[in-house]
């Protein structure tokens, strides 16, 4: 099974075991973006996660971030801008910038 | 995305379907898109429906103005397909090597001994010959070709079928005198120099491979290069 089909799999399983959860999804990169347009990741309330979109480094923000998108429902555009002196501190060392969509799986 | 959307989507994968997930960013919108059912829930435009079916048939997700909506479109295409002829040393290790990439993967080899399942487990195994393979496979425009068995009963019938395909890479392992007197084989069974160009002889980048997973590694890191439309290159000597 792709990585794609794994995580979409996870996220239809977890909804239907009555967890709430979030879809993340890489719409646009710039620069040296670790990880494609389309990659997804998902989680759930109870911190289950599958998946990313990027190496690791902005997957906490968006788990905190989608915790509140699975209470309110309402669907978001994240922005990861980071400059290189950013960078170290949110955690893309890389200096790259994407967006991320993040909506709730109902 | 409702799990309906999500279920439908993972439906349509399974049965191999192309389809994009089309989504509009600002108001969270979103509908699948099929060559019969255009995402009738965003009410694309013909132009912005014809948008979509360029980015479905260039396998590219891609942030796009729909109709002046900001659309995510996700493109979800069977996986790319790689055909490998011989079930050789450096096909154990390209076979899973290629699967982990996201890739399809059949090894043909009519030689029972070679192709079975205790040296290639979970791997899609073909024992017919290559040139009836071929014909059953119908390499398309999202398949790779390789061969790999030195043996020009295999090999040759299985190049001929890869030519007459627009299969996007065609790999001939084999050293250089090897693959000259395969270029000599073929160009007598009427194939011109610019048909010829399209493989890749000897199959690989060149990064003094040695072993069959290192030769593996470069067979898979060209037809990469060729998947993403770079210019695979060979440095001289």
């Amino acid at each position: 099974m792709t990585e794609e089909q794994e995580v979409l799999e996870a996220a239809a399983l977890w909804r239907r075991e009555g967890k709430g959860v979030a879809l993340a999804t890489v719409t646009a990169t710039w620069g040296s973006s670790p990880r494609p347009t389309g990659s997804q990741l998902v989680v759930s309330t109870d911190g289950k996660m599958l998946g990313s979109v990027s190496g690791g480094c902005i997957e906490g923000a968006v788990f905190k971030e989608a915790q509140e998108v699975i209470a309110d429902g309402k669907p978001r555009l994240l922005d990861f801008g980071i400059t290189n002196e950013q960078a170290w501190e949110v955690g893309l060392a890389c200096g790259g910038k994407l967006q991320v969509f993040l909506e709730r799986v109902d | 995305m409702k799990i309906e959307t999500v279920e439908k989507l993972l439906d349509l994968k399974a049965r191999k379907q192309q389809v994009a997930l089309v989504t509009d960013l600002a108001s969270g919108a979103q509908d699948l898109f099929t060559e019969t059912h255009h995402a009738p829930a965003l009410n694309l435009s013909p132009a912005a429906a014809e948008q979509v079916a360029l980015a479905i048939r260039e396998d590219r997700n891609a942030e796009i103005a729909l109709d002046g909506r900001k659309c995510f479109v996700q493109v979800h295409n069977p996986p790319p397909r790689l055909i490998i002829i011989g079930a050789v040393h450096i096909s154990q290790a390209l076979a899973p090597m290629a699967a982990i990439a996201g890739y399809a993967v059949t090894v043909v080899d009519p030689r029972r001994t070679f192709a079975t399942e205790d040296r290639f487990p979970g791997v899609t195994l073909s024992g017919a010959w290559p040139d009836e393979a071929m014909e059953k496979l119908a390499p398309d425009v999202r398949t790779a070709v390789v061969t790999l068995t030195h043996d020009p009963k295999l090999d040759d019938p299985a190049l001929t079928a890869a030519l007459r395909s627009p299969a996007f890479y065609i790999g001939a392992l084999g050293s250089k005198k090897t693959h000259g007197a395969r270029l000599g084989r073929l160009t007598r069974a009427g194939f011109t120099e610019a048909d010829l160009a399209r493989i890749h002889g000897p199959a690989g980048l060149d990064i003094g491979a040695k072993s069959p997973a290192e030769i593996a590694v470069s067979v898979l890191a060209q037809l990469t290069a060729a998947r993403r439309n770079r210019q695979s290159q060979r440095p001289p000597g």
